[in-house]
């Protein structure tokens, strides 16, 4: 993509509301989501989990359940060939244990059957015999010398003395002078942190229903951020041809980064491979939080320096995560991001991730950020007090912007932080007053966002409509706003283009739906499809008039003469050139693909007013408000709707949401009701204020928004709840316990 | 295993079905009448992505068996649009954008309407209290209960 200077275009649609295309579906319940489905003659499959934390498998004995009536198939580890590559046969080993199971809900055996019922009840028959291995829970203690070991073989290669060979990578990123900027600083605050491991929490568990043919064919259907990644996963873990296995995406029930992987899809294909029938698997609950996706839990320490007039001269963070029982780069995200939003002379991040028998880490938005920059922005926060310095002034005195070298690398271009904070500065609730056990709290936020492997098909039909086939599964509205991006960029109404979700075999590849990538990356790609069709258009209507192509232009979804010697011809809309098309050439596509960059950084703040119970310690979200650059809101309604999503989803993280785990390793809060993600009464209105600082990456401005809006929270919250209890909380979450126990440590 | 008959009426229409005795509401009407509206998040009771009427009382179909539907009337979401007529609720959900991913909405507009058929006129707290059963884990609940409240006005006359 060329860059964009100045992005001056007149939006005629691009910036309106219209209704969702698949609105109509999901209130009436036409939608159909990855249980929803079924096939003739379908199975239903269930899986037998690990009850301890870590266990050699000694042997695992399934002829009792074979032998019960109405069990047509069996796997275990050994129905697996793994993959030779270590990305894959992680996932493969995640989705089936081989030799050991690695955490409480480690899937070792399946079964498909007639019923649910036949299938629950085949599995109390399977016998496992387990060697019960001693297990490490927390990340501290699992890289020190002396831990169990949860994958031997796994160690990072240059581990240091004294540490575990549960360490598995680390990194290192920034610049200039750490002695000489901590020499500059007049206060230095040192502190550490941990925040607890949390769940996506998407309403709709896992489910696919996979059929196999005996000729080795199969098709898939699933609920999936990326149905290409599985189509590949699932190919190298069952030793197929990718173009032999079709998966289509579902409509998908939440995923916020945990359905960017496969747990029970490769089962499912292989149970249908053994039985030759259709098998679907949906998960309970329980088994979604004891096996999918959890981030990852971390213990960060951090350093920074400041002048007396709020200058940062230093800053220094050492993260320690861990994303469960395989290795995970998640830290590396973290060490970039910690700093991102400040424009710092030295500034140095060292991470490590380390194995621990929890199940394996799935993105979660914004993965590995909000716990680095928690972290940052507490001790930003707890500076500021020590100063007597606004917190938005220092913030503003610091900030990254364009030319900025930023913390991790890369030299900024156009940013909105500074254009984001001044607009929380003149906000009306920045200056609101408090009450009694009352304080207000601050943070900002950041996502590199990302672009990708995508893939675009436009089509015309004969009645001048027009179909836009994309490969990335719409988590947040983005067939709304594909179709509202096409439909600007062709002149033609909203609703003459509809935009579909294709399958694994009618489109090229498209990276998963991740990364905030999708309205950047697909809606440059629609544009860019639209401009080929709109460039076959000219010729075909330039043929017509017996002028050259040069002489024509397309302007408001027609073809007019341009040029002093085009000669005078009527338009040719859009519907006429689509219903003339079989006689001038047949029908008429355009088509775009792109391994799209150019994504563009995002930044939010977070500002926030919560009251503490002194008698409790329980808190409470009095208000809320997000402020973010956008780049250009293609639909308002669902960059507001990303904005408040993300922010009750870090309320959730800073105040309820863990992963709790018993001295047995077993995760004891596998359900709604003990791990308690915000309910609407918890929460105050949550305010919007969308900033547009154009992106020069993409042709109308756009940058990803999905992720960035988690970040804040965490911090935000902290700070105030630190503020009103009078107390400098540095646990996540904050639960009443732990806000009591900070209140009376304090006296 | 024995299987028990069950007579009973989902949204106005009279259906029979044999069930397990252990079997749950929501599995009936999902696996044996083909109304996969209501959904199971959980299927103990605390995300209320199956919630349903059964006489007229706000239940999660997770909960109820479904031999008690033996002569009940039950109300699901499909149930809300008439033919092409969208309920006011289902309208103002689309026009408000109160859903994202979609899954907790049929439950929350089945609470939503059970809420204004007793409460034309709630409060934003009372609407905020009534859906704390349903989960949503996209919207941050915002713009539903804007949506409630301008279907509700629409539906007052307001």
């Amino acid at each position: 993509m060329t860059r964009q200077d100045k992005i001056t275009r007149a939006f005629k649609q691009v910036g309106t509301r219209p209704p969702r295309p698949d609105g109509i579906d999901k209130v009436t319940g036409r939608a159909m989501y990855g249980a929803d489905m079924t096939a003739p003659g379908m199975l239903w499959g269930k899986v037998l989990r690990s009850p301890h934390a870590h266990a050699r498998i000694r042997s695992i004995d399934t002829s009792a359940a074979e032998a019960l009536e109405g069990v047509k198939a069996v796997v275990t580890g050994a129905d697996f060939t793994l993959p030779e590559d270590d990305f894959y046969r992680d996932v493969a080993v995640n989705c089936m244990a081989q030799d050991a199971a690695l955490y409480d809900g480690h899937a070792v055996a399946a079964v498909a059957a007639v019923s649910e019922a036949v299938a629950k009840a085949a599995l109390k028959l399977i016998k496992v015999e387990y060697e019960v291995l001693p297990h490490v829970i927390d990340v501290d203690a699992a890289m020190t010398t002396g831990a169990p070991v949860v994958q031997p073989g796994r160690a990072y290669e240059n581990v240091p003395e004294g540490m575990s060979e549960n360490v598995t990578s680390h990194c290192e990123f920034g610049h200039g002078d750490l002695a000489a900027g901590f020499a500059k600083a007049d206060v230095i605050v040192e502190r550490s942190f941990r925040t607890a491991a949390t769940h996506q929490g998407y309403i709709e568990p896992h489910a696919c229903l996979a059929s196999m043919g005996g000729d080795g064919r199969a098709d898939l259907w699933c609920c999936t951020q990326g149905q290409f990644h599985v189509r590949e996963v699932c190919a190298e873990i069952l030793g197929m041809e990718s173009s032999q296995l079709r998966v289509t995406a579902s409509e998908i029930g939440g995923g916020f980064g945990g359905k960017t992987t496969v747990f029970i899809e490769p089962v499912a294909l292989a149970l249908s491979r053994k039985a030759g029938r259709p098998v679907k698997i949906v998960m309970k609950r329980d088994e979604v939080f004891r096996a999918t996706g959890p981030t990852v839990h971390s213990s960060i320490d951090v350093k920074i320096g400041m002048t007396r007039d709020g200058r940062i001269t230093a800053g220094e963070a050492h993260l320690r995560y861990s994303g469960g029982a395989f290795p995970c780069g998640t830290v590396d995200m973290g060490a970039q991001s910690a700093f991102a939003a400040y424009d710092l002379d030295a500034v140095r991040t060292f991470g490590w991730n380390a194995m621990t028998n929890r199940p394996k880490e799935a993105a979660y938005r914004a993965p590995g950020a909000p716990q680095a920059i928690y972290a940052v922005e507490s001790v930003v926060d707890e500076l500021c007090q020590k100063l007597g310095l606004d917190p938005l002034d220092v913030r503003i005195l610091n900030a990254a912007r364009k030319g900025t070298k930023s913390a991790y690398g890369p030299t900024f271009d156009e940013i909105g932080l500074l254009a984001t904070l001044e607009a929380a500065k003149a906000h009306p609730h920045y200056t609101a007053p408090l009450g009694p056990n009352q304080g207000r709290g601050l943070s900002c936020g950041f996502w590199f966002n990302f672009g990708g492997n995508t893939c675009v098909t436009m089509n015309l039909a004969f009645d001048g409509t027009v179909t836009i086939t994309e490969g990335n599964p719409d988590i947040g509205g983005s067939r709304a706003s594909i179709s509202l991006m096409a439909a600007e960029e062709l002149g033609i109404p909203y609703d003459k283009v509809r935009t579909i979700v294709a399958d694994t075999a009618s489109i090229g590849h498209n990276d998963i739906t991740d990364g905030s990538r999708v309205t950047f990356s697909v809606g440059l790609a629609a544009i860019e499809a639209a401009r080929d069709a709109i460039a076959k258009m000219c010729a075909r209507v330039a043929k017509i008039w017996g002028i050259d192509p040069d002489a024509v232009e397309w302007k408001d979804g027609a073809v007019h003469p341009s040029g002093p010697n085009a000669g005078k011809f009527p338009p040719m809309t859009l519907a006429e050139i689509a219903a003339t098309s079989p006689n001038t050439g047949g029908p008429i596509a355009g088509h775009y693909e792109v391994n799209a960059d150019g994504a563009g950084v995002s930044f939010g703040v977070h500002l926030v007013d919560v009251e503490v119970d002194p008698e409790t310690g329980a808190t409470k979200v009095l208000r809320y408000t997000v402020f973010q650059d956008a780049g250009k809101a293609v639909h308002p309604d669902y960059v507001e709707g990303q904005m408040q999503g993300g922010a009750v989803q870090g309320i959730g993280w800073a105040l309820n949401e863990e992963y709790i785990y018993g001295e047995d390793g077993r995760l004891q809060n596998p359900g709604f009701l003990d791990y308690r993600v915000p309910v609407a009464s918890d929460l105050p209105e949550i305010e919007t204020v969308i900033l547009e600082i154009p992106n020069p990456g993409h042709p109308y401005g756009v940058r990803g928004v999905g992720e960035t809006p988690i970040v804040p929270p965490l911090a935000a919250i902290s700070n105030a709840v630190s503020r009103a209890a009078g107390v400098r909380l540095t646990e996540l979450p904050m639960s009443p316990p732990r806000i009591l126990k900070a209140l009376s440590a304090q006296g | 295993m024995k299987t028990i008959p069950v007579s009973t009426r989902v949204n106005g229409d009279s259906v029979e079905f044999l069930c397990a005795p252990e079997e749950t509401l929501l599995d009936a009407l999902r696996n044996r009448l083909g109304l996969t509206g209501a959904k199971e998040g959980c299927g103990s009771g605390d995300c209320g992505a199956c919630s349903v009427l059964v006489d007229g009382r706000l239940v999660c179909a997770c909960l109820v068996l479904a031999a008690e539907a033996e002569g009940a009337e039950i109300a699901t979401v499909e149930g809300m649009a008439e033919g092409e007529r969208l309920h006011p609720l289902q309208r103002h959900f689309i026009d408000s954008a109160a859903l994202q991913c979609g899954v907790c909405t049929p439950g929350i507009l089945v609470a939503a309407k059970a809420l204004l058929d007793h409460n034309p006129d709630p409060s934003d707290e009372e609407v905020r209290y009534w859906l704390a059963g349903n989960l949503c884990r996209c919207t941050g609940y915002d713009k539903i209960v804007r949506a409630v409240q301008s279907a509700a006005a629409e539906m007052r006359g307001a």
